[in-house]
């Protein structure tokens, strides 16, 4: 194998000023507060982090690897095992990222119903964050409570894609099926209620004093901080930097929604938790619009070679019947080009950087997971508080193995 | 620079070459940058899809990338390499980055021969590249000089080869 001439192995550099007082302690990769399989090399001083060193690769499954021995409407699946409590937004990443690529226009229906799920799905991710973190600081309690609604949401889930959690829903074109016939009002009566259930997480920890004294003046990043070492999404944004793609840099016709951007400029895990809550809040109007202005149309873009036939024509139609058959067995040819499409993930940005060679399998798939770059920032975080700080850190910036590593 | 997507077939206006593009986009803020500080290190230009593309010289990245983090484009987003295998300069890395006052992206281009797969690491100026960098040195066989810390981070330390090379097979023995 050729590759591993001039590549030389490095060791790990001793940090400036590293004494042979500290005690180099390893924290992970099981850790059950660590959220997967992190890796932590910390340099303590007593219970004072000194330095903190990511270890990470324990996840890598190769996906990008993959990705280029699969035709593109065969990578979809795979999007949701990168991040897997964010799968819608992985599939619309990828799916906006070729779509731009062939330059196909979806219907306005499905573009919207990508919006209402994708906020679905926000809300999915922060509900998972906030019962973990708030289990890592030693509120048992709210895990219990965000669960019974993130269980709601999964079920939401399965009635349009037939899955709870690797949904798969969103094709390259629109779209996999139309939703069920009551599936808007089972979104409208979950919505509903779901307000008063954000009241009642932050009765259980806005006021509560052990979580408000862990949270308060830890953790901080200032915004040039989180600038340079890439920090993204509501992290970004609690360090005072007021920056949302979906505002900013719109798609999938995010400006045709009505929503605030909250920030903070205090930067410290409780900003962080605020942040997010108000986060959830906003989630919940783009759902109600989304609802209320719900177009009508198709949900699949009209291009039958690129999108497969209704099983109903695949079955009544001989020319059906040839695309169905051609796309599964040689895929569709996609212009040669290089495209990065960025979107809002519950976590910050995500973004898909897809290179086509003009054949029907992507010659280069790439993610920029948000979670990869935030954990640059732990450091910078932790350092100089306690060892029981970096716990509340990594709760903080709501990290994912599955998308770190790929 | 539009404020929203759209991927109708009319908006494809693919410019092609460094010539087109000074051309229609000589106002473009990152355009302007470059040329101010050496229009020789821009050896080739894109914009297609929405996208603009800058081709950098080789040796020049770290000085080009300086350029444009003072003219605005304060954002490190992503950095990753292609494979063109079998053609010369073999590499191809793409840098994304981002202008939170322009509201856009740019990606820069860099061209990189398999003999001596090396160029300046971007460290220095955006911390955040550190790991993007070891990334591209642990599945291409990049080198970034003067990066800080230049280990592998998926694979093993003692791992053979790099997985992302397109003459690494996907499946069975190497």
């Amino acid at each position: 194998m050729a590759g591993s001439v001039g590549t030389p192995i490095l060791e790990a550099p001793i940090a400036e000023g590293s004494s042979d007082q500290h005690l180099v302690l390893n924290m992970g990769p099981q850790h059950p507060s660590t959220h997967g399989v992190l890796r932590l090399v910390l340099e303590i001083d007593g219970e004072i982090v000194v330095r903190v060193y990511p270890e990470i690769g324990y996840l890598h499954t190769g996906i990008e690897k993959t990705a280029e021995a699969k035709f593109y409407q065969q990578v979809v699946p795979m999007t949701d095992r990168i991040d897997y409590l964010s799968p819608m937004a992985n599939n619309l990443c990828y799916c906006l990222a070729v779509e731009k690529l062939l330059g196909l226009e979806i219907p306005e229906k499905a573009q919207w119903v990508r919006v209402l799920l994708t906020e679905l799905t926000r809300l999915n991710s922060h509900l998972v964050w906030l019962g973990t973190h708030a289990m890592d600081i030693g509120a048992l309690t709210v895990f219990l409570y965000t669960f019974r609604e993130r269980e709601e949401i999964q079920r939401l889930f399965e009635a349009v894609a037939g899955q709870r959690m690797m949904t798969s829903y969103f094709r390259i074109g629109g779209l996999s099926m139309e939703p069920p016939l009551d599936y808007f009002q089972r979104v409208q009566a979950f919505i509903r209620t779901f307000p008063e259930k954000i009241d009642e997480y932050s009765n259980l920890l806005t006021g509560n004093p052990i979580f408000v004294n862990r949270l308060k003046g830890v953790g901080l990043l200032s915004a040039a901080d989180a600038i340079a070492l890439g920090v993204t999404g509501p992290p970004l944004r609690a360090s005072g930097i007021d920056f949302d793609l979906r505002r900013d840099m719109p798609y999938s016709s995010y400006e045709k929604f009505q929503f605030k951007v909250p920030t903070s400029t205090v930067g410290d895990t409780w900003a962080r938790y605020e942040v997010r809550l108000i986060e959830m809040r906003e989630s919940v109007k783009i759902i109600q619009q989304a609802l209320d202005g719900m177009p009508e149309g198709p949900i699949k873009a009209d291009a039958p070679k690129i999108i497969l036939p209704d099983r109903e024509k695949m079955k009544t139609q001989m020319e059906a019947l040839i695309h169905h058959f051609k796309i599964v067995t040689e895929g569709f040819a996609v212009p040669a080009g290089e495209v990065y499409q960025g979107i809002e993930s519950p976590r910050g940005q995500m973004g898909y950087y897809v290179v086509s060679d003009g054949t029907a399998k992507p010659y280069r798939v790439h993610m920029r997971n948000p979670s990869f770059a935030t954990l640059q920032a732990v450091e910078t975080m932790a350092k100089g508080r306690l060892l029981a700080d970096l716990v509340a850190v990594i709760g903080s910036i709501d990290i994912v193995l599955g998308e770190i590593d790929r | 620079m539009s404020s929203s997507q759209s991927n109708a077939q009319s908006d494809f206006q693919p410019l092609l070459g460094k010539a087109a593009v000074l051309d229609a986009l000589g106002q473009h803020p990152a355009i302007k940058a470059i040329l101010a500080w050496n229009e020789q290190a821009l050896t080739d230009a894109k914009f297609d899809r929405n996208e603009l593309t800058l081709t950098i010289a080789s040796d020049q990245i770290r000085a080009a990338a300086q350029t444009l983090q003072a003219a605005g484009y304060n954002f490190f987003e992503d950095l990753t390499a292609v494979d063109w295998f079998p053609a010369s300069p073999r590499f191809q890395l793409s840098y994304h980055i981002l202008s939170h006052r322009y509201k856009e992206r740019i990606r820069l281009r860099v061209l990189v021969d398999e003999a001596d797969p090396a160029v300046e690491s971007i460290t220095l100026l955006w911390p955040a590249a550190n790991f993007y960098e070891r990334e591209v040195f642990d599945l291409f066989g990049i080198r970034f000089e003067g990066h800080p810390n230049l280990r592998r981070i998926m694979m093993p330390d003692d791992w053979n080869g790099h997985p992302l090379r397109k003459d690494y097979p996907v499946e069975g023995y190497r």
